[in-house]
């Protein structure tokens, strides 16, 4: 539920004529460690509440944090891949602030001495000129916990608002976060809503070839938080920010983004100033409401958190590290177009759709990647689109689509049963085998009911029948439309014309 | 056995271990001990008579199975009440934490049980550990058992008394800017802080993490060494623990020879501020010292004297975070939520304003301060470079010197509500033992005598360099021995009977 209230905006159009954007993204990654960051607790999601604690995760007095290592090393690769320096020596930090759901109301993070700085991602954005690749540069990304997660019980809104009461599962507090902060980007233009949504997607798709998170949006495990302020020229000093939340799938990165340009393009415009604060992005209405003001003077008192001796990563391991980094996915990319022998337009339709590992994967399974993209970018992407969801996400695998492209090419199944197979896995009807048995999806390949099928049609438009035997050939068309509809599409419309023909004895 | 509650740890140990007595009789002395004198001392926050009873009879059995039994197994030990111990309550001396029951073992309590050490209850202190007096504590000040009008030092008053009123022949005290040793000093009992990462933090409740210690309380150098050598030790739980041999602490008490060592006297620690009574035990030790052969000399540490500025911006920044966490939403006290319709906040706020004393509330807004953006360089940034200079004078006085000595307190036990209105004279009683745990080193504190214008305890400090804790016990069972032979008879046998 959002509240209704609307802003004026300004349209797209106008924003660009007159303001120059610049864009800051915060991404916290949830790091798919085994157990949290400063305790041996598990970090599986979904578990009961409040089940995967213990005494350091729930802040009892007396408790201390450790170090996971395999959470330092996370960091130290997701760094190395963002073509960040590595610090020699780095210490944690505490940020102290009251809330419920830190339970030592101070939160285990870095201030200044990130483990990871100064790096930068380049993507690749299409523009009324073709491909161009923005770099985004990277200021940090710095180890932290997360927090526990509060529900509030009771009341109209399931906001805290009008709640009876608040439960808090401390199950999430203390799982391990990266937080990755970009630079100020700029010289966007017109682009920053796609700039914003390809980094977003690039550093998803590297950390997904990390192996460090499984990156699911929609579970919390990345979340965006987007930074966004305009100004009159690219000369101009920088404008007042807002920091938009909530931005849980790649859509509404971009559109997030541009609904925040419009809106603040039309504060602007009226001569009043852009407030400094957090805002709430609704995907259901489209528009960001406002959180809390916010302003650099927020005081979190930072200092060296003195539980924890510092971090010092030997170059060695460093070094090690980065040699077993996985393929930087922009160059895998080249590498997969070569291997397919596809064009820059084809290859970028599989990139946008975000398909290319999924495709990949597809042919790994045993379909042509012909196929497979036909497949991933047309129909998949369609019912993900309709969903507003991204194609990973969707319940169904390459594996499955190699399936059906299987069952395809062996004339078991046509296109358009295919396209049913998929939907009904999508639904949950099981795997593509599943479906095809207790459907009975199985192209009609016995030529004995589609004779028998052919005879009836015929029987029906005997002048039909007399103008294929006069020789109108295309006339046949509507017969094999009738046995099409009369099998339930289940023929093989190819065959059905052939048995036609034969039986009016006429050659094509 | 006639007088169970006399003997020294290492002989109750002796007479468990050979059967002469049982650890049951043992446990059940000392619970009469404190059934018949702690309502005057008020040393013991909570008794945990059947916990103890429990753990002795656990000993006597081992025993009567064959086991061989750990060096402290049946003796009896009093625990700071800032130390967790599964199930029993922990306060802290705090109101914040009245009723809250830890469902853990402190790392020191496991040792403890795991040696067969009788824990027979949790000792008073000044709230969080925060005073020199005991008298900050919520649930009423300890009284000196040597005049019970008189304070017991602070924050481990209530163990350093436990200690010295023959309640229990050890106790676990913490030590963060001299909680162990200016107690030990005021009640003429032994004090050690082992150096900072010797015994695990871990479930002890932190007031300033960089400065926490436990350590032993004991009524001799070689008992305090037993225990010591039972809680000290790498603990994967705490990332400041040291990870590596713990000196031979017990060897070094049993040793005693300071022939051909070097000792060094503070010169900063003396002078304007110490008793006179306090200064004259002090140099008859250093003449003992010589006379068994030590070289004794004077050294300077010139940053001393900013030591407990230092001490006063880093204790409490750290102490404002640390104690962020008593908010009233997970445990102990919650106040006020039926009060209107509060928010969090405000449930937070009427908490933490009903739970904290004074002393606490002065040290978490201290400390707020301190580390505000915009002071934070001047104050806690400040602060740790002076903790660098102070560290920086040990390491140069340590080139000179085996072991520094000095008065542990500037003055012997004062009266009780004497300076409870003046913070800054409270704090003057930790001068001489903070820059120990400003720069991490060890420190033991051990009786030097009576002052001759009040006949109250006057305590020595010994300071070694980091992981050289053996120096201390080494040195101090040296001296102890020394001042023992002139006495004729233990200290503790001069205060009045309770
Ligand atoms: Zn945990």
């Amino acid at each position: 539920m959002s509240t209704a209230i609307t802003e004026p905006v300004v349209p797209y159009d106008e924003v660009i004529a007159e303001f120059d954007p610049v864009l800051g993204l915060e991404v916290h990654v949830e790091l798919g460690t085994a157990t949290k960051m400063f305790c041996g607790c598990p970090t599986e999601f979904g578990a009961e509440p409040n089940t995967q604690t213990c005494p350091t995760c729930l802040g009892l007095p007396g408790s201390l944090p450790v170090v996971n290592a395999i959470g330092v090393e996370s960091a130290i690769r997701i760094g190395l891949a963002l073509n960040c320096s590595i610090a020699e020596w780095c210490r944690f930090a505490r940020k102290n602030y009251f809330y419920p759901d830190m339970p030592k109301n101070f939160q285990t993070s870095q201030y200044d001495e990130p483990i990871c700085f100064n790096g930068y991602l380049d993507v690749e954005v299409e523009t009324d000129d073709g491909m161009r690749t923005f770099r985004v540069e990277i200021e940090r990304a710095h180890m932290e916990e997360d927090t526990g997660k509060t529900s509030h019980q009771g009341g109209a809104t399931g906001r805290i608002h009008g709640a009876d009461y608040s439960l808090v599962d401390y199950n999430r507090a203390g799982i391990p976060l990266i937080e990755i902060v970009t630079k100020p980007i700029t010289g966007t233009g017109k682009y920053a809503p796609e700039v914003a949504k390809a980094y977003v997607t690039a550093l998803r798709e590297i950390l997904r070839g990390l192996g460090v998170s499984d990156v699911k949006m929609e579970q919390g495990s990345l979340r965006c938080d987007a930074n966004v302020s305009l100004r009159p020229s690219p000369e101009s000093p920088l404008g007042t920010r807002t920091e938009t939340k909530n931005v849980n799938s790649l859509r509404s990165v971009e559109r997030s983004v541009r609904y925040e340009m419009t809106r603040q393009a039309a504060i602007l415009r009226a001569g009043n100033k852009v407030m400094q604060e957090t805002r709430h992005w609704h995907e259901d209405t489209g528009v960001t409401t406002s959180g809390r003001p916010k302003s650099d003077a927020d005081d979190y008192r930072y200092f060296p958190e003195p539980d924890l001796v510092p971090i010092a990563p030997s170059r060695e391991w460093v070094e090690q590290l980065r040699a077993a980094l996985p393929e930087n996915p922009s160059v895998l990319r080249a590498r997969v177009q070569a291997a397919w022998g596809i064009s820059d337009f084809e290859m970028m339709a599989v990139v946008k759709a975000g398909a290319l590992e999924l495709v990949a994967a597809t042919v790994a399974a045993g379909a042509d990647q012909a196929a497979a993209r036909k497949w991933w970018v047309g129909e998949v992407t369609r019912i993900a689109n309709e969903r507003g969801v991204e194609l990973v996400d969707l319940p169904i695998t390459p594996v499955d689509i190699a399936r059906v492209e299987a069952m395809v090419g062996a004339g078991a199944l046509n296109d358009k049963l295919a396209r049913q197979v998929i939907e009904a896995v999508l639904a949950g009807e099981g795997s593509p085998d599943d479906v095809v048995a207790t459907r009975g999806l199985a192209v009609v390949s016995d030529d004995g009911p589609l004779l028998e099928a052919i005879d009836a049609a015929l029987a029906e438009a005997p002048d039909v029948a007399e103008k294929i035997l006069s020789g109108k050939l295309a006339a046949a068309g509507a017969i094999v439309g009738a046995v099409m509809k009369a099998t339930r599409g289940q023929a093989d419309a190819a065959r059905v014309r052939e048995l036609l023909l034969e039986r009016l004895g006429v050659a094509e | 056995m006639s007088d169970l509650i006399r003997l020294t740890a290492a002989e109750t140990a002796a007479a468990v271990a050979s059967g002469a007595a049982s650890a049951v009789e043992v446990a059940q002395a000392h619970l009469d001990r404190i059934s018949e004198v702690d309502e005057r001392v008020h040393a013991f926050l909570h008794v945990d008579t059947e916990g103890a009873l429990a753990a002795a009879a656990a000993v006597d059995s081992a025993r009567a199975a064959g086991a061989t039994l750990s060096p402290l197994a049946g003796v009896p030990l009093a625990l700071k009440d800032v130390m967790t111990q599964k199930g029993i309550p922990t306060t802290c001396g705090s109101r914040i934490l009245e009723g809250w029951r830890p469902p853990y073992d402190s790392t020191v309590t496991a040792r403890l049980k795991a040696a067969g050490v009788v824990i027979l209850g949790k000792t008073n202190m000044d709230e969080f550990a925060m005073g020199s007096s005991t008298e900050h504590s919520a649930y009423g000040p300890t009284h000196n058992p040597w005049d019970l009008d008189r304070i017991p030092g602070g924050s481990g008053g209530g163990s350093a008394a436990a200690v010295a009123a023959f309640e229990a022949p050890l106790a676990i005290g913490t030590d963060t800017g001299g909680s162990i040793r200016q107690p030990a000093a005021v009640t003429g009992t032994v004090g050690v802080k082992p150096t900072y990462g010797a015994v695990s933090r871990y479930g002890l409740v932190a007031l300033a993490s960089s400065l926490d210690q436990a350590g032993p309380c004991a009524r001799t150098v070689l008992d305090a060494a037993l225990l010591h050598a039972t809680i000290a030790g790498h603990d994967p739980l705490d990332s400041t623990s040291f990870d590596g041999p713990v000196p031979d602490v017990v060897g070094a008490a049993l040793r005693a020879d300071v022939q051909g060592m070097r000792i060094g006297v503070v010169k900063e620690l003396s002078g304007e501020g110490y008793q006179a009574g306090v200064q004259q035990r002090f140099d008859e030790a250093v003449a003992l010292l010589t006379g068994m052969g030590a070289e004794v000399v004077e050294v300077s540490c010139p940053n001393f004297p900013y030591a407990l500025a230092a001490y006063y911006l880093i204790l409490p920044s750290e102490c404002s975070s640390n104690l962020a966490k008593f908010d009233g939403m997970r445990f102990g006290l919650r106040v006020g939520e039926d009060d209107g319709d509060p928010s969090v906040e405000q449930v937070m706020g009427r908490t933490r304003a009903a739970g904290f004393g004074a002393e606490a509330i002065r040290r978490i807004m201290l400390g707020t301060y301190a580390l505000s953006a915009g002071y934070y360089d001047a104050y806690y940034g400040q602060a740790q470079k002076v903790r660098t200079l102070i560290a920086r004078d040990f390491a140069a006085a340590f080139e000179q010197v085996d072991v520094l000595i000095s008065p542990t307190a500037p003055t012997t036990a004062f009266k009780l509500g004497e300076k409870l209105d003046d913070p800054l004279a409270m704090y003057l009683n930790d001068v001489a033992t903070i820059p120990a745990n400003l720069a991490g080193i060890p420190g033991m504190s051990l009786p030097a005598g009576l002052a001759p214008e009040d006949g109250l305890p006057v305590g020595l400090q010994i300071m070694a360099p980091a992981m050289a804790d053996d120096r201390l016990y080494n040195v101090g069972a040296a001296l102890e021995a020394a001042l023992l032979s002139n006495w004729g008879r233990p200290i503790l046998q001069e205060a009045p009977s309770l």
